[in-house]
């Protein structure tokens, strides 16, 4: 018998319905998905299509399948909260006992930040940068291709908790002493700390990728401040990523050590201090919000700009703020714990920077609302998710700015008001914006547009729905009711749980709108499809190429002479047409090493959660020998024969419609 | 809505684009070198995270020996000799690579390559001594952050070992490519970066501590 | 980071190198000098004993700092040519980052100790 360290048949919770009904709805839609793929032939086209591409474009749509995937998990998780708080607020239980209860909200900001908002966001960067900035691909694809992998490993893990095992019951941040070894003895944190370290590492990854795309990779002619606002955005955002990131590393691993090896980082005993984990996680945690904020903001220029058909106002200032937001970020985390008691003049500074970073953010929608000013705005989906996402971050951000006053944060802090806020700016702010980018780049990514009546109906589900759920929040907070409350006896706050509850439930139908949506625009797709390649008279160099665009991108790398360099392209007159000529085209090959490596981290990640050492070792030593031999393969790329290229652009130009 | 892209003429500039005589833009090495010093700044991050843990934890002794009591300045100086002197052997590797001597850029790896194997020995054997006279990482928190800290950077400089072990291979393989001399790029920024890392870890951890 | 080569590597003529590199023998040998002497001054005060700790520690800083600068000049090359503007650029954006997180640590810990750790709380 092997030695399967700490794991054994009890790992699996028989005992409890809801978690193995869960499992069991996992494993058959699992076995359904490798039943169809079988059925119909498709496994070698996945592999070497799909899981072993090396095209940015291709790894963007994996990145946002996964967030989208996870988004139903995250948000099953938000249902069950809901509903518990709603049915245990008038004396009773609920359904849902404490720890598993405590797992639930766990899992839910772990699964929402990491493997919902951040895939999302990284996959859009992944799609639209390099097209943005004429590039073939980003600077380094196969790199680009593990970096997706470690991210699915993650999340991979942090599912299989579920079923094996449990998952940290210690909130999304795992503050110690609680989730050291004397208070956490199980496999819950460890479970936490190895799907947040690969993934971390993968997003580490993609984030010098994408710097080093868009400082050495942009056309000829696109200075900086000729950069389309999305690519600006999400060069910071990536510069946030590569210089917050390696301190949540650096802080888990302070963790795993206590937890492993004994330590005394974070210990009660030994020295160790607690608070200095919450001071490096919040350094790495505040930089976060901005990671997923910011390129946020550049979905929403890029949509409000292109639908108004106007030059995005301030342009320059929306550079700048964004600039400012990136080195404020790094100055406010202590706001996450005024109430730890570091002293009056220590928390008047963080106060202090807080209300100032709201500056730049505030410069920001003015900028918007003056680019829609006298523009011909046209109400698609995506600028329904842009005004939402003013309307709703307006008022989460005030929010935030009475909660950034400390005296006014000792109320506050840990109540159902702070959940209401970060639920305003990130769903008002990121879900809003992911899902405006979603529906704008859809026709770029798959070559036809989404259904416009279900992406409204969607829209306006998520807006309603998120009012009726976070608002009546607002009011408990303010009532005293604090976060992570299983169950509550005050009659008084049932009525308004009741009410959140009713949200979530309306929050529900957008998400099946979107099913529906996409279900819908696949079968209509031939109605929807997108000829041109510019479906919404774009401004910007993704839109210069066909939809869904070639492999290699661009033909002939394009000149640019303005910042919107498609809109000045058009203006001049010139347009898309067949080249005289075609030349190769140098291409990176697909690689499977990524896949391997990413499992061999999963297979590391599990060993060291059960304590199985030799697994951990063995694994560890064939990823690393499979990594040296991938650097012995110098077979990385090949050229594409110019009558290849000139086949692809021909069969673009004929479907074009003839010049009006 | 109103489509303006339509079918009709390029612009000049994609003309001349695809009709020009010159290759398309390769890589020079640059991409590959920037992207790892941008990597390298994370690596700089992690550390400014271990040694701000450090710095807080560092009189939190517990009852246990302190930075005084453990700390032989002789041996951290041999260790430091070592590390500086392969960062300087290691740059006449990149010299010898720049005028393309094979065989002088393999024996100042191999050189180099000894120097950090001494580093690491010493390391290891301070490692063992603490850990057997009962100063092992779980007695305290300044001893948890002080095994954490030089055992980082000792990691590094172990990662750099079997880098360049590999790297030496290559050589062997293809001479010195120019995929080859990005690659011995890159691993001379980690090293030098390496020794950086140790100017703070000896003056924080050891020099702070016995002054 | 080896095996993540950017996907158009030169090929034919060794390429011109401007990422690293660029250093003559006697560059390295200066660089080796200093760095020799700036290590050896600070290990020879404290080994001596012959100044206060409160003396001698910023001085060790002091020397610490010039040293990684030299390191940054003489080894890795640092300067503010335009093929390097970018690297210059992050290593000043990195030692920001750096400065904000060591040093508002040891800020916020230390008044965190000193407010809120047993044995300091007033009655």
């Amino acid at each position: 018998m092997m030695d399967m360290g700490k794991l054994t048949m009890g790992a699996i919770p028989f005992d409890q319905p809801i978690i193995m009904g869960a499992m069991t709805f996992m494993v058959l839609g699992g076995l359904a998905l490798v039943a169809l793929i079988t059925y119909f032939g498709r496994w070698r086209w996945l592999w070497s299509d799909w899981l072993t591409s090396v095209d940015h474009k291709n790894i963007g749509i994996m990145y946002i399948i996964l967030a989208l995937v996870m988004l139903l998990r995250g948000f099953s998780d938000a249902v069950m909260m809901r509903t518990q708080q709603a049915l245990a607020s008038t004396g009773g239980p609920g359904y849902l006992p404490p720890e598993h209860y405590d797992q639930v909200f766990t899992a839910h900001g772990v699964i929402m930040i990491f493997f919902m908002a951040m895939p999302f966001i990284v996959g859009l960067m992944n799609l639209v940068v390099p097209l943005q900035i004429g590039a073939r691909d980003v600077a380094f694809p196969y790199l680009n291709n593990l970096s997706f992998w470690l991210t699915a490993a993650g999340a991979l893990l942090i599912n299989v908790s579920l079923c094996i095992g449990e998952f940290a019951r210690t909130g999304w941040l795992a503050y110690p002493p609680l989730s050291e070894l004397q208070f956490s003895p199980g496999v819950g944190v460890d479970y936490y700390i190895w799907s947040l370290q690969i993934s971390g590492i993968g997003t580490l990854l993609a984030g010098v990728n994408m710097i080093t795309t868009i400082l050495k990779m942009r056309a000829p002619g696109m200075t900086l401040m000729r950069m389309p606002i999305f690519t600006w955005t999400s060069l910071c955002a990536n510069m946030l990523i590569v210089a917050a990131f390696p301190i949540l590393t650096a802080t888990l691993a302070m963790l795993s050590l206590d937890r492993y090896l004994g330590m005394h980082f974070f210990t009660n005993d030994g020295g160790g201090n607690p608070m200095m984990y919450i001071n490096l996680i919040w350094a790495w945690g505040h930089p976060e919000v901005y990671i997923l904020i910011l390129p946020c903001f550049g979905i929403f220029s890029e949509v409000i700009s292109t639908f108004s058909s106007k030059r995005l106002f301030g342009y320059t200032s929306m550079v700048y703020a964004t600039v400012c937001i990136t080195i404020l970020s790094f100055v406010v985390w202590l706001h996450h714990f005024f109430t730890m008691g570091a002293g009056a003049n220590v928390n008047a500074f963080f106060g202090i920077t807080t209300m100032i970073i709201s500056i730049p953010t505030g410069a920001k929608i003015f900028n918007w609302l003056f680019t829609m000013y006298r523009g011909r705005v046209e109400f698609t989906t995506p600028v329904l998710w842009t005004i939402g996402f003013m309307i709703t971050f307006v008022i989460g951000g005030m929010t935030g700015v009475l909660m950034a006053l400390p005296a006014a944060d000792f109320v506050l802090h840990n109540s159902l008001f702070l959940i209401a806020h970060f639920h305003n700016v990130i769903i008002g702010g990121v879900v809003f914006g992911c899902m405006a980018g979603f529906s704008y780049w859809f026709p770029k990514a798959v070559g036809f547009k989404l259904d416009e009546r279900l992406g409204k109906i969607s829209f306006w589900c998520w807006f309603i729905g998120f009012y009726m759920a976070f608002m009546p929040l607002y009011v408990l907070g303010l009532m005293g009711m604090t976060r992570r409350l299983n169950h509550v006896d005050n009659p008084v706050w049932h009525i308004y749980l009741v009410f959140a509850m009713v949200g979530a439930g309306i929050i529900m139908l957008g998400i099946i709108a979107q099913i529906a949506q996409i279900a819908v625009s696949v079968i209509n797709r031939e109605k929807l499809r997108d000829l041109t390649g510019d479906p919404w008279n774009g401004r910007t160099l993704e839109w210069a190429v066909a939809s869904p665009a070639p492999f290699y991108n661009f033909a002939a790398t394009p000149h640019v002479e303005d910042q919107d360099a498609f809109w000045d392209l058009k203006q001049q007159g010139f347009a898309m047409g067949p080249l005289p000529a075609y030349r190769q085209i140098h291409m990176p090959h697909n690689s499977g090493t990524g896949p391997i490596q990413a499992g061999f981290a999963a297979a590391i990640g599990f060993a060291l959660i059960w304590h199985i050492w030799w697994l951990a070792i063995g694994a560890f030593a064939v990823g690393l020998v499979v990594t040296i031999l991938h650097t012995f393969n110098e077979k990385r790329a090949y050229y594409v024969p110019s009558e290849q290229v000139a086949r692809t652009e021909g069969r673009y130009y004929q479907q074009l419609p003839v010049q009006a | 809505m109103t489509v303006q892209a339509r079918l009709g003429t390029p612009h000049p500039s994609l003309v001349s684009a695809v009709l020009d005589a010159h290759e398309e833009h390769h890589d020079d090495g640059s991409t590959t070198t920037l992207g790892f010093w941008i990597y390298l700044m994370s690596d700089c991050v992690l550390f400014a995270a271990v040694f701000a843990s450090f710095a807080v934890l560092r009189d939190q002794t517990a009852g246990g020996p302190s930075a005084r009591e453990l700390f032989s300045l002789p041996y951290v100086a041999v260790e430091t000799g070592c590390l500086l002197v392969s960062s300087f052997t290691y740059g006449m590797a990149m010299i010898a690579a720049e005028r393309h001597k094979q065989t002088a850029v393999l024996a100042w790896l191999g050189v180099t390559l000894l120097l950090g194997l001494s580093f690491m020995g010493l390391e290891l054997h301070e490692f063992g001594e603490l850990i057997a006279e009962g100063a092992g990482p779980d007695r305290s928190a300044f001893l948890s952050a002080f095994f954490t800290l030089v055992g980082t950077h000792g990691l590094h400089v172990a990662s750099g070992m079997v880098w360049m072990v590999v790297l030496i291979a290559h050589v062997l393989r293809r001479g010195l490519t120019a995929d080859n001399l990005t690659r011995l790029t890159c691993l001379s920024l980690f090293w030098h970066f390496l020794d950086i890392v140790w100017i703070g870890v000896f003056t924080i951890v050891y020099l702070m501590g016995v002054a | 980071m080896d095996g993540s080569h950017a996907y158009a590597p030169a090929h034919g003529a060794p390429a011109h190198h401007d990422g690293g590199g660029h250093g003559s023998v006697g560059s390295y040998m200066v660089g080796f000098a200093l760095s020799v002497l700036l290590t050896a001054i600070p290990f020879g005060l404290v080994m001596s004993g012959a100044m206060p700790a409160a003396t001698v520690v910023p001085i060790c800083v002091g020397l610490g700092i010039v040293q990684i600068v030299v390191h940054l000049v003489y080894f890795l090359h640092m300067n503010s040519s335009s093929s390097r503007s970018w690297n210059m650029a992050a290593f000043v954006f990195t030692v920001i980052i750096v400065a904000i997180l060591v040093v508002g640590s040891l800020w916020v810990m230390n008044h965190l100790n000193g407010n809120m750790m047993p044995g300091v709380m007033p009655d």
